[in-house]
Formats: C-alpha cells, structure tokens, sequence
C-alpha cells in the first residue's frame, strides 16, 4: 500500500510505545476527542452559572445583553466560522498531501483567528470606556440593580475571557502546525497534528457559536 | 526461584542512572515511584495535620490551640488528603506501574503527557503547600461561600491554585488510561480477560475525565470572586452559595469513587490470588466498576440535603444515592463467592484485603444511613458522617493500597518484604483504625459536631479513645516505611512469580525489564486462570 | 490512508449554511417570540453545533467509539445543567420555611 517513502515517513514519526502508524494516529485523535470532552465540563460549569443566573434574574440581565452590539458580535461570530472553513480545507489540503495548501490555509485560519481577537478587544475595550466592567466604577444604565447587572457582566467577561484564552492558545498551535508545514513534516500518511489541531480549534468555535446568542441575543425585541 | 543473575541483569531501575534518568523519564514504571514517594510525602504532612487535631480533641476546652488555627487544621488535613494523596494514590502509583504491563503493553499512550501529570501534581503540590506554610487556609477542604470568597482572611487562593493545577495532573491521567486501555492491549487481551484491576482504574479514569473538569473550573471562579469581587457566590451581590456547592460536589462526590474504586480493583486481585480462584462473577465485577463511576455522578445533591436545595431534589438525590450502593454491594458478594472453597492464604496483602471488605462494608452501609434524608438531618456536619467516610478512605482505601504496595512490592524491586513485621503492623493498623474511628460513628449519633474543638465535658472519653487509636494507627502506618525501605538492601530476593498469581505483570521478570517484556506477549487465556500458572508460593 | 476526504463543495456549503444561519438568529432575535425566543436560539446554535461536528469534525466518518465520547461528553453536562436546575426551579414549591 505504502511505498518505501511513505513507509519511511511512517516509521520517523512513530514513537516507540505504539506498534503501528495506524494505532498511534487511533490513539492521539482519541487523546483529542477526550481532552475536548474536559473542555465540554469545564466551560459547562461556566454555562451553568450563566443558566442559573440568566433565569433567575432574566429583565437585568436582557437589559445588560443589549447593551453589547449583537452587529459586531455575528460578524465576529462569522469571523470565526470562516476560520473554521479554512482549518476544514488546511486539514483536508493535509490528507491530500498538498503541502502548499495547507500552509496557505493556516495562514488564513491564524489571521481569522487574530482578527475575531482583535474585535474581542475592540469590543471589551467599549465596555470599558461604558463603564460596565465589574468593580468599584461600574454602572449600568437604566436599572436600579447593579449587582445583577454586574453579574452579567462578571459571567460575560469570564466567559469571553476563557474562550479568547483558548483562541490565543489556538493560535499558538497554528504557528506550530505552520513552522512544521513548511519543514514539509506533513504528508498523507503522517498528518495527525493537523488532523487534531483542527478538532481543537473547531471546539472553539462551537464555544463560541453558544456564546453568541446565549450573552448578546437575550430578548434584543425590547428594543434598544 | 531465586534468580541468581538477578542483580545483573539490565531492567528498569538499573538501566540508567542519576537524576536527570528519573526526572526526564518516560518510563511509566519509573514516574510510578515518581508518584510513590510523592504521595507518600503528602500523606505523613496529611498525617502531621491529622495528629494535632487528635491531640487537640483530647480535652474539651481544647487548649492546644486557637479556634483559627483548629479550623486550618481541619482544612489542611483534608486538602492534604483528598487532592494530593487519595485521588492520585492507586492511579498513578500502582496503575501507572501496572495498568500498562498487565495490557501487555510497552508503556501508556501518552508518556511524556505522564510525566507532566507527574509534575502538575508537584507544582499543585508545593502551592498548596506554599499556602499552608505562608499561614494556611481556613475554610474546610470544602471551600463553602462566601466564607471562602469573601469573608476568610486565609491564603485561599494559593490553596485553590494548587488544587486546580493538581486537578489537570488527575484528568490527564485519566486521559491517558482511557485511550491506553482503548488502544494499547496486545493481541488476544480482550475487554473480558483484562485483570480486574484495569476495569477499576479505567472506571475510575472516566470519572476523572468527566468530573475534573468541574472541579477546576469551580477554583477558577472562586479564584475569580476573591480578586475581582464579581458576586456570583455572595448573596449580598445576588449570588447564591448553593450554585457552588453544585459545582463543588458535582465533582467531589465522584471523587470519593476516584478515591475507591482502585482500590476495589487490587482487592480484587488480592481475593482472586489468595484463594487461588478465580474472581466470581467477573463480568459483574467489571461492570460493576463501570456502573459506579456512572452512578456515582447522579447522587452529588445527598451532600447539599440541609443547605437550603429544594426537598424535591433532596429526594431524587436522596434516592439515587441507594442505586449507587448496589454495585458496589455486587462486588462485596463477589468476593465472598470468590472465597467459597478458594485455598486461602493468610500473607499479608490477604490480611489487608480481609480488612478492606469489613471496613468497607460497614463505611459503605453507613453511607446509605447518611443517604436518608431525615436520617442525615441529624446526623450531617457531625461525626458520624467523619467516620462513615474514614472508614471507606482509610479502612478501605488506604488498606488497599498498603495491600497492594506488598502484593506488587516484589515485583517492582525484585526483593519481598519481610512477613512478619508486616502481618504485625497489618494488625496492628486494623486496631488501631477500628480504636480511631469506630468511636467516632457514637461521638456523631450522639451530636458531638465536626470542625469543632471545643466540646460537652460527656465526649471527652469517646475522644480519647479516638486518640489513642490515632496513636496506634500511625504507628502501624510507620513500620511498612521502615521495613519497605529496609528490604530494598536485606529483602529475600524475588522471582518473577513468588505468588503463584495469573497476569501478564507476573510473567515478566522482577523488577522487569525497561520495556515491560522481552516479546510482546499473546493472551490466549482467561484471566485468572490458575491451570495455566506454575509459579510456586513462596509465602504460605 | 484509507480516510474519507470530502469535497471542497461539501465544506463550502456547510460553511455557507453556517454564515445564514448566523443571520438567521441574529434577526430572529429581533422578533419578539416571547418564551421561545431562547429556544429558537438554541436549537439554531445546537443545528451549528451539529454541522461543525459532524462536517468539519469528520464526526459523521468517525468510529463508533468516537461518537460516543461525544455523545458521552454532551450527556454530562446535560446532567450537570438539568439535576442543579432541578433544584433551582423547585426551590420554594413547598411553602417551607427557608425551602
């Protein structure tokens, strides 16, 4: 099936507690799968609290929501789904062995990702500037219960600041994959990295795709 | 027999030397000792903890020592304990050693991810240590808000931060062992003839997965609450203390099957060895080990029953909690079924293995006394509840483990132990355990309150009795030490097989190689099948 | 290897189904729906979730192991939410005191 280069590329990358390229490439993607079901029960507890919260003091918490722009927060989210269409064409450039493409793609996926950062930080910084970061000068408009509009906030930045976290240690895997790209390291047959990488990142985003609607869409029909 | 060219033959101890050989390794063998003497160091500062508050309770005005240091007393015992002794015990030490070898496999999955395992544990390690020496933490090893997020002047973040770095040392553990378990059996070792011991811990791997994660994040939000003030704990900003106890307990109630369940799987062993039988009903037994990590995850609520959650839930809690007794129950049946007409042999890892299924049981059953609502009304926050959970940490974990240390020891050093000093010193902990603690399940009926030095003048014999036991338990605690390291010079060399026993791990050499086998073995047996083994017993 | 790749199409038009119905929640939000506003968004954001994983996840060409420790993995934190929110959302039904 292999032939000798294939075979040898096989045999460099495999490491000395598996006996088979097939076996190691089973057991690092089920590596993955499980690591990504961690992370599924570790920003759970965060929606949970949102969940609680958001029920229990649903009118604060609307009010806080649409004070976040939902414009710039779907071309974010849009933003991020391109980035995940170009991981999709980087892992698939891997497996065709096209080695051109696939930095081509990383390339693309690491500016997506550096420019949903970007927004991120634009957008903090406006809540900044509105004085609905949590603390001693914060404020929010239009109630007369701040603590359970801090507590949006509080939830909103800790969420967005886990998942932007996560989007910079993303992003430091792609800068990996690419230097490794263009040594040539990935062919067909060796291309786990980038095969995994690309479920790391693709986690991500589906963070984020419950991220959207959950902290800037609650009841935006209020009118605001 | 006795392999005269043992000692020069290359294995796994030998085959490089100096720090670096041992801080660098892959070996799984080796970060298993890693883990050994770590967890070992954690359990005697545990220990320290756990006799000054023996000896504070020896009288009832409690003189010893302020209200605020007994309070960082109890905190740090059980920190100690739970996060960097029992949770990583078994797992990382005699799994580590043993899950991969008893596969038939070279190593785990992911070495290098265990070695860091390894290090997360130290580093949470020194910081909840950094936390303890700095002035220690005061809120319970339970962390309960707002006192812990807002009104403790204790080094609760220190403490929180070690806790969660130790955490991704337990989850990528577990990781490590699932997809070892999934991916790295050699040819013929199917799921159903894998040693009972593997079940348990990768029963107890997916509880790590799945509940850790909980954990950690629960730490990162008290985290949060302390510095950044952000209320989602403290009623006073519109957060509720019970959330964290959700999150909290949804985590450390599994915890306490992290804790168990290893050590149900070396019982297992030790059963099936010692009577030279193999494990009754041992699909039961395995899927036993699934259930309870399974169920386990359905009962957190039974710890919140007087904290304000809603009764209905309480309820539901409350009667799931019995489900989860079941299977554990099925394994102490098995057991027993396992000794009917066995040959028994009373070496010493039997003994302990005997003072797991009684301790165990009684833990476990005043486990379902708890587990009633009106029951636990009374009894919650007392003493009953310190003994129910003793007498399944220490009575059966800890025993399991020390049963398994001598099971396995000639295995990982090549050198037995000596038997008597440490059928003595089994003995002697049984006492002492039963001297400790069994006082303790009167002190809580009677009302007599934890996390509290100060007691009705009525108690105080009860406590004193505690005590005493206290004092013979860590003195049989003390005598393995002596006598395990004594042995690594003077022990009896061991053969490969001095137990007789089935499994891959007994067919190698002691201590084995570096790659576990010199050919990679093909299963073509059941497990624990005794016609197959000529080994002889050296030990009667 | 013997792995399914799939077409640039099929991607793309996952990705294009995606982008719409990014709009389609951010408009709907805008339509008072009452009640149901939060379950339109989630069921759109679970639709997302489902494409992401099974297209560019390859979940859909995956092992059966695979798709259980997803499977796995979605089912806890479905216990997590729903046992807590059964105590948040019956708190007070008994007129107890304090309950």
């Amino acid at each position: 099936m292999a032939n000798q280069a294939h075979a040898h590329a096989e045999t460099l990358a495999l490491r000395e507690q598996f006996d088979t390229a097939e076996q190691q490439k089973d057991a690092s993607t089920l590596g993955m799968w499980i690591f990504l079901i961690t992370e599924i029960m570790f920003f759970g507890g965060m929606f949970l609290m949102y969940t609680v919260y958001r029920d229990t003091y649903f009118p604060v918490f609307a009010l806080a929501s649409s004070s976040l722009n939902a414009v710039i927060g779907a071309i974010n989210t849009a933003v991020l789904l391109c980035s995940s269409f170009t991981m999709v064409l980087a892992v698939r450039a891997a497996q065709l062995g096209q080695r051109n493409a696939i930095i081509i793609f990383l390339i693309l996926t690491l500016i997506l990702g550096i420019a949903f950062l970007g927004v991120k930080a634009y957008e903090w910084n406006e809540k900044f500037q509105e004085h609905h970061v949590p603390g001693p000068t914060f404020h929010l408009e239009g109630t007369g219960e701040q603590g359970q509009a801090q507590l949006f906030f509080s939830l909103y930045f800790a969420m967005t600041g886990l998942h932007a976290l996560h989007m910079v240690v993303g992003c430091g895997m792609l800068i990996w994959l690419l230097v490794e790209s263009r040594k040539g390291r990935f062919t067909a047959e060796y291309m786990t990295p980038v095969d995994i990488g690309g479920l790391y990142w693709h986690f991500v985003d589906i963070i984020w795709i419950f991220l959207f609607p959950l902290l800037y869409l609650i009841d935006r029909h209020l009118g605001k | 027999m006795i392999t005269a060219a043992a000692q020069e033959r290359e294995h796994y101890l030998n085959a490089s030397y100096g720090i670096k050989s041992w801080l660098l390794t892959k070996d799984h063998k080796r970060i298993g000792l890693l883990y050994l003497f770590t967890v070992t160091l954690f359990f005697f500062i545990g220990g320290a903890f756990a006799t000054l508050i023996r000896i504070e309770l020896l009288t009832p005005q409690g003189g010893l020592v302020s209200s605020e240091t007994y309070n960082k007393l109890f905190t740090m015992h059980g920190v100690t304990m739970v996060f960097f002794f029992l949770i990583p015990s078994i797992p990382a030490t005699l799994g580590n050693f043993f899950l991969p070898m008893m596969i038939g496999a070279r190593d785990l999955a992911f070495p290098r991810i265990n070695l860091l395992s390894w290090y997360l544990l130290v580093i949470g390690g020194l910081f909840a240590l950094f936390a303890m020496l700095a002035g220690g933490v005061d809120t319970g090893w339970t962390f309960y808000t707002p006192y812990s997020t807002t009104y403790s002047n204790t080094w609760v973040i220190a403490t929180a931060l070690g806790i969660f770095v130790a955490g991704f040392s337990s989850i990528l553990t577990g990781l490590n062992f699932v997809v070892t378990v999934h991916r790295m059996r050699a040819p013929g070792m199917t799921w159903f003839r894998m040693p009972l011991f593997v079940w348990s811990n990768y029963a107890t791997a997916l509880i790590q997965i799945l509940g850790t994660p909980v954990l950690a994040v629960t730490m990162v939000l008290v985290f949060c609450e302390r510095v950044f003030h952000i209320g989602i704990f403290d009623p006073a900003l519109g957060g509720d203390p019970v959330l964290f106890q959700h999150l909290f307990w949804f985590y450390s109630h599994p915890a306490v099957y992290i804790m168990v369940l290893p050590g149900m799987g070396v019982i297992s062993e030790l059963i099936s060895v010692f009577s030279r039988k193999p494990v009754f009903g041992y699909s039961f037994v395995a899927f036993s080990s699934v259930a309870i990590a399974v169920l386990g995850f359905l009962v957190w609520g039974h710890h919140l029953f007087v904290s304000t959650q809603s009764v209905y839930a309480g309820m539901v809690f409350s009667f799931l909690s019995y489900f989860v007794a079941i299977p554990s129950a099925i394994k102490v049946f098995n057991w027993t079924a396992t000794l009917y007409k066995g040959s028994i042999s009373f070496a010493t890892p039997m003994l302990y293995a005997f003072g797991f299924i009684g301790l165990f049981t009684i833990g476990g059953l005043t486990g379902l006394f708890v587990a009633a609502l009106g029951i636990d009304v009374h009894v919650t926050d007392t003493y009953f509840v310190i003994a129910h959970f003793h007498y399944i940490m220490v009575g059966g974990t800890i025993m399991a483990y020390l049963g398994g240390l001598h099971y396995w020891w000639p295995k990982i050093t090549g050198r037995m132990y000596p038997e008597l000093w440490a059928r003595l010193s089994a003995l002697v902990i049984f006492l002492g355990f039963n001297l400790t603690f069994f006082p303790q399940f009167i002190l809580g009926y009677l009302g007599m309150p934890r996390r509290y030095h100060v007691y009705p003048d009525e108690f105080q014999v009860l406590h004193v009795l505690s005590t005493a036991g206290a004092s013979v338990l860590a003195a049989g605690y003390l005598i393995p030490m002596v006598y395990f390291v004594w042995s690594l010079r003077y022990g009896q060399m061991a053969g490969a097989n001095p137990w007789g026993a089935t499994g891959l791990e007994w067919q190698t050499a002691s201590p084995p190689p570096v790659h576990n086998f010199d050919e990679m073995p093909v299963v073509t047996h059941e497990a624990y099948d005794y016609t197959t083994v000529l080994g002889e017993v050296e030990v009667g | 290897m013997s792995e399914h790749v799939d077409s640039i199409k099929t991607y793309g038009g996952i990705w294009l189904l995606l982008l719409v119905l990014t709009g389609v929640t951010t408009a709907v939000a805008f339509v008072d729906l009452g009640a149901f506003s939060v379950v339109v968004a989630l069921a759109i954001a679970v639709v997302k979730m489902l494409l992401v994983a099974l297209f560019f996840m390859h979940v859909r060409h995956s092992t059966r192991l695979t798709k259980l420790v997803v499977l796995g993995g979605l089912l806890w934190l479905a216990i997590l939410l729903t046992f807590t929110l059964a105590d948040v959302w019956t708190r007070g039904l008994i007129g107890t005191p304090g309950r």
